[in-house]
């Protein structure tokens, strides 16, 4: 994992309440790491950590599901 | 702005506790309560309807204000369970009632509808007089229907609440609505006769989670009340666990924002007046301002602001 795959982990376990390890293509969903409440939390979260405001219309799960999907999304973001 | 004048509400008889549903569904009981914060919920009998659940808060509410049902110049029946798809409930509900030729609008929108409607009766109370809004569903007959989800069947319950908007009088003011929709997210909570309710819990809660905190402070600010000087929150119920959470983002304790979803699980558009008609019926007198707020599928959501005379 480079840095900001460290970080972005530590948000998931921050925000799952969940002290686990995971792959990077990993889905947060399937393997439970995430609930709904959990994913909204690290939603925000994000947004504080890489200041930034993810617009509603982009608050699809599937772009949260997985580290690899939420480094493309915030590499679109860039 | 008109005046609400009061509120009703009906639940059915039947009780349908957490290990019931647990049994049938096969799941634990306690998972039940930690991912809803619900309880109970009632579930309507098979040859109860939408419509005469409707009725039963409407008189329920008619019966709180003392007024007759011919006193009525128009009425809203909202709801996102009833059937048939045509026509809706509306005109049978005001030819029970015995209300009379007026005109009856059939407010189609699953949880938002209570809100929608009570804006809808805001506009139009000063042409039509008194306007009766109310909001039924029978969720049971969407969400308990096979092949059963049970991250759907959890939630619902079934129930109806009514609320009288007067253009003269009541015990507050309607001063600030907002209300918004959005068909981006349409296909992640919808219900089909033929196919049942199918939810997308993830995108339902980080739609919800975000836009009834907007909602509020859009409506706060449009009539400058801060959050510090509400009485209450009157939201529509779909989750306790939302409910915290956007008690959270708004800065205020849980304990302002009403519940009752312990014991009624969600019952779709009706929660919020249900919620309005047992809150007030137990409130201390207080001039401070209560603020309603609902979000549902569309996705439709909103905010209103009242002040209390």
């Amino acid at each position: 994992m480079d840095e900001r795959q460290r970080v972005l982990a530590g948000l998931i376990r921050t925000a799952s309440n969940k002290d686990v390890t995971f792959e990077l293509d990993e889905s947060l969903f399937d393997s439970g790491v995430l609930d709904s409440f959990a994913l909204a939390d690290l939603v925000a979260a994000i947004e504080k950590e890489f200041h930034i405001s993810i617009p509603d219309s982009d608050l699809s799960p599937r772009k949260f599901e997985s580290i690899q999907r939420i480094e493309r999304y915030l590499d679109s973001r860039q | 702005m008109a005046f609400l004048k009061a509120f009703g509400r009906y639940v059915p008889e039947l009780v349908v506790d957490n290990a019931e549903l647990a049994a049938r569904l096969e799941c634990d009981a306690r998972w039940i309560f930690e991912v809803s914060g619900i309880a109970q919920r009632r579930f309507a009998a098979a040859d109860e309807l939408v419509v005469d659940m409707a009725v039963a808060a409407a008189h329920d509410c008619l019966r709180r204000a003392a007024l007759e049902a011919n006193e009525i110049g128009m009425l809203v029946v909202s709801s996102g369970s009833a059937e048939p798809r045509f026509p809706g409930p509306a005109a049978s509900v005001a030819q029970r009632l015995g209300c009379g030729p007026i005109p009856a609008w059939d407010v189609p929108l699953a949880s938002a509808g209570g809100l929608f409607g009570m804006s809808l009766a805001n506009a139009m109370a000063p042409r039509y007089g008194t306007v009766l809004v109310v909001a039924a569903e029978k969720m049971s007959a969407l969400a308990m229907r096979e092949p059963l989800d049970r991250n759907v069947a959890i939630l619902f319950g079934d129930g109806a609440g009514a609320c009288l908007v007067s253009p003269h009088q009541g015990f507050a003011e309607i001063s600030a609505e907002v209300l918004h929709s959005d068909g981006s997210f349409a296909g992640d909570l919808r219900a089909a006769w033929d196919t049942g309710l199918a939810m997308n819990g993830r995108t339902v809660i980080l739609q919800a989670g975000r836009k009834l905190p907007a909602g509020i402070f859009e409506v706060l600010a449009s009539d400058g009340v801060s959050v510090e000087d509400v009485e209450v929150f009157l939201l529509h119920q779909a989750n306790q666990n939302l409910t915290d959470r956007v008690a959270k983002v708004v800065g205020v304790p849980v304990e302002r924002f009403y519940s009752n979803i312990e014991r009624y699980g969600n019952t779709s558009s009706a929660s919020m007046l249900i919620a309005a008609a047992e809150y007030f019926a137990e409130a201390p007198a207080s001039r401070k301002p209560v603020v309603f707020a609902a979000f549902g599928a569309g996705f439709h959501w909103g905010a209103m602001l009242v002040r209390q005379a």
